[in-house]
């Protein structure tokens, strides 16, 4: 299988990557690592006239440390998520959501904020993203604006990204306090996506649970937070009872689909399940 | 068409290529590199596995443009002067293999696997060869093969050690 043809720019600048995307015609797609976009593309079900390769945008790639958060350039390979101390130190459920990211092979090439601007439901990172209330740094011919995660993620494969914007940076807040954090994921065969996966991220304080914070994959067209069971944990014991109990509300207010790999009752059960397992090893009991 | 400079297998080469031709393609198709095969054309089986500036990368899912002013590394440039590679070697002594399709891509991700982790638990290097499928063997001799090539790699850097 061979991608239709298309027009080919490799922009070094993201002044550059602006005007190409300006000047790519009706229909343009943006490579970022390339692997959602190419298999796609190999199947037909997306023709760009012109693709907008930024592998070449250097300042488009690392990590720094802006004082109270941590700015992850969006061409930032999962490989180097992987290996960065900054993401280890201060954002860890990063890099366990990112380890369960199809394989090595596609995490050399996959990027962070190629992954987040995919917005596939069953990517591993969008809930990531919401759970650790990232904000995301968007570049566009007027200028940069700046989207919370809350508001990036629109729909299905559908993200805040207007047509002739391109994402550059991810910001993650870094986090005061005894914080926690787990990914938990199910999933039926290595290298798969997730069926239902959840981020948990919690702030223990004597004995009690003083915030949790819970991102869900897969469990609607967009990631989403479990926020009834968010709210069954704000102040509750640090126990597993209460835990269990307030993680039996975690599929409120969802609406996964149904598909060969699961159910959506199958789903509710799942996100459940997993709330109650990332939300125990987050709060470290 | 675009023109790409592209060192493969430790030879300089400068070709003319459209866009949309998939690093694969280029490779077996306009440099005869036939070692490198396509299993699933869907990005999920790892056979068309070669390391792109270093790293091990589904050829199928990048761009030969992509691979402008690279150095890509095919199962056909890792024996030097005749002699097998050590993860070659392995694969065959171990037998790694039974009908040997997957067994380009094996040996190029397992060879990554240990660059980056020299000496690998048996999870581990399950794990790190996790994007590759095989559909004979059950992986057993497999991972045999990776942990013997492990082996011989560390003894031979620590012969290396002792020279200097």
């Amino acid at each position: 299988m061979i991608p239709a043809a298309f027009e080919y720019a490799r922009p070094t600048t993201v002044d550059e990557a602006l005007q190409a995307i300006a000047d790519g015609g009706e229909d343009v797609k943006i490579l970022a690592g390339g692997q959602s976009l190419i298999p796609v593309m190999r199947l037909r079900l997306a023709a760009p006239e012109t693709v907008v390769d930024l592998s070449r945008i250097e300042e488009l790639r690392g990590v720094r440390d802006d004082g109270d958060a941590l700015v992850i350039g969006a061409m930032t390979t999962h490989h180097d998520v992987l290996t960065d101390p900054l993401i280890a130190q201060h954002a860890p459920l990063i890099a366990a959501a990112t380890e369960t990211v199809a394989d090595r092979q596609v995490r050399a090439r996959g990027t962070f904020g190629g992954a987040l601007a995919h917005a596939d439901p069953a990517g591993d990172l969008p809930a990531v993203a919401l759970a650790l209330d990232a904000e995301f740094v968007i570049a566009g011919p007027g200028g940069r604006r700046t989207v919370p995660a809350a508001d990036f993620f629109v729909d299905y494969l559908t993200t805040a990204l207007e047509e002739g914007e391109l994402l550059v940076e991810i910001r993650v807040p870094k986090l005061a306090g005894q914080w926690g954090m787990h990914y938990e994921k199910f999933n039926r065969v290595a290298q798969a996506w997730s069926i239902v996966a959840v981020a948990a991220v919690v702030r223990r304080d004597d004995g009690h649970i003083a915030e949790a914070r819970i991102g869900l994959t897969n469990m609607g067209p967009t990631p989403l937070r479990a926020r009834a069971a968010e709210s069954a944990l704000a102040g509750a014991e640090a126990s597993a009872e209460a835990i269990a109990a307030a993680a039996r509300s975690a599929a409120e207010g969802t609406s996964p689909s149904s598909d060969l790999n699961a159910q959506a009752d199958y789903r509710e059960h799942l996100a459940q399940v997993l709330t109650r397992r990332a939300v125990t090893a987050a709060a470290g009991l | 068409m675009s023109q790409i400079n592209v060192r493969v297998d430790g030879v300089a080469y400068t070709d003319d290529v459209e866009p949309r031709t998939l690093l694969v393609h280029y490779l077996r198709e306009q440099l005869g590199k036939v070692g490198t095969v396509i299993g699933c054309d869907t990005s999920n089986c790892g056979a068309c596995t070669v390391h792109l500036d270093g790293a091990a990368v589904k050829s199928c899912t990048v761009l030969a443009v992509q691979a402008d002013g690279g150095e890509v590394t095919t199962i056909e440039g890792l024996a030097q002067d005749g002699a097998l590679h050590p993860m070659q070697k392995a694969f065959h002594e171990m037998h790694g293999l039974q009908c040997g399709f997957c067994t380009p891509g094996m040996i190029m991700a397992s060879v990554d696997l240990l660059r980056e982790n020299p000496n690998p638990s048996e999870t581990e290097i399950r794990e790190g060869i996790e994007g590759n499928l095989c559909r004979c063997t059950g992986y057993q001799n497999i991972v045999r093969a990776v942990q013997q090539a492990a082996g011989e790699m560390a003894g031979s850097a620590s012969a290396r050690e002792e020279v200097r």
